[in-house]
């Protein structure tokens, strides 16, 4: 097989990399889940204030999934 | 890539549905908008910057409206607007800022709540667009926050103090020169990711909305296949779009917040 051209490696990285950042965002707030779902059995009257945590952590988690999606983008089409 | 999927005749020009136009998108329709330029930068009225003003000129006029002494219980709309100026201050502003402090800083974040979230909400009406997914607008919200961090540190402990309140206290001196750059490093990260988290949240959100639709031209023969499928997929990236827009205002003010407390109480 020669060697891609230079776009092509750009749209295999970027590939590559989403997959990974959207592995990393699931394994992360799967955790998140995980103790929120926890704390709530083991304590029901906390569950308005778990749920709320559970929501803000996992948009920071977001966050830093979607800057690999921001950085896969650029390899893209760049 | 964009080019790529303009030429070839199939699927939607994606990218182009995002980005900042020099004229107004109204479906087919192109308004071509005016260019002004001061002193060598382009600041020409664009897309984005309309959509801007219309959330602005909106917000103006709903809560000022909304805020007109009815009597002290509002109702309706306006006592919408007051659960979430309640919500901000009770759960945003004093938790972080303080009882003191908090009514200082609650007008900056009011304004940056509800900016944010008309901004990130006038990209789902029909012809509008999302001024928030383009990174210069929430590049400058970032280093607004940035510059009210550094103001409110510096007020309250002092030019040099804010900087040496920066690197915890009963430091060895030969740390010193590993927890400066860390330290300041750790200043700037913060704005940073403020701006790619929101910018992110909102370009994501569109693209795979339009990418869903772009489907259904793809598929030109299996078109009544493709398309309630694709349809009701992008209907619940949609539900899920309102739900990200709330959640990324409620952050970004919930960390501006954050970090100007942090600024500002600085013990370490």
């Amino acid at each position: 097989m020669e060697g891609l051209a230079a776009e092509a490696y750009g749209y295999l990285s970027a590939g590559i990399g989403a997959g990974l950042a959207a592995l990393g965002a699931g394994v992360g707030i799967g955790q998140i889940g995980r103790g929120a779902v926890e704390g709530i059995s083991r304590q029901p009257e906390a569950t308005a204030d778990i749920r709320a945590t559970m929501i803000i952590a996992a948009a920071l988690i977001e966050g830093v999934a979607l800057f690999a999606v921001v950085i896969c983008v650029l390899l893209a089409t760049a | 890539m964009a080019d790529t999927a303009a030429e070839s005749g199939e699927g939607l020009d994606i990218l182009g549905h995002v980005v900042d136009h020099h004229e107004l998108h109204l479906g087919p329709l192109h308004i071509p908008l005016p260019h002004l330029e001061l002193f060598g930068i382009d600041m020409s009225i664009t897309g984005h910057l309309l959509m801007m003003w219309i959330a602005s000129l909106f917000l103006i006029i709903t809560l000022a409206i909304s805020t007109k002494r009815r009597g002290l219980v509002p109702s309706g709309f306006a006592n919408a607007i007051e659960a979430l100026a309640v919500f901000i201050r009770d759960d945003v502003a004093v938790p972080n800022l303080g009882e003191k402090d908090a009514p200082k800083y609650m007008p900056f974040l009011m304004t940056v709540f509800f900016f944010i979230l008309s901004c990130n909400l006038l990209g789902l009406i029909p012809f509008g667009q999302t001024p928030t997914g383009n990174i210069n607008v929430t590049a400058t919200l970032a280093v607004i926050s940035f510059v009210m961090m550094l103001s409110g540190g510096i007020k309250h402990n002092g030019l040099f103090g804010f900087f040496r309140g920066l690197i915890p206290g009963g430091l060895p001196v030969a740390l010193l020169p590993l927890m400066i750059p860390l330290e300041l490093l750790g200043l700037l990260t913060k704005p940073f990711a403020l701006c790619i988290r929101l910018f992110a949240n909102m370009l994501a959100g569109h693209v795979v909305i339009l990418s869903l639709i772009s489907l259904i031209f793809i598929f030109k023969e299996l078109v009544f296949v493709v398309a309630p499928v694709a349809i009701g997929f992008a209907l619940a990236m949609y539900m899920l779009e309102i739900f990200v827009g709330f959640l990324q205002a409620y952050v970004f003010t919930l960390l501006t917040a954050l970090f100007i407390g942090l600024s500002i109480h600085q013990e370490h």
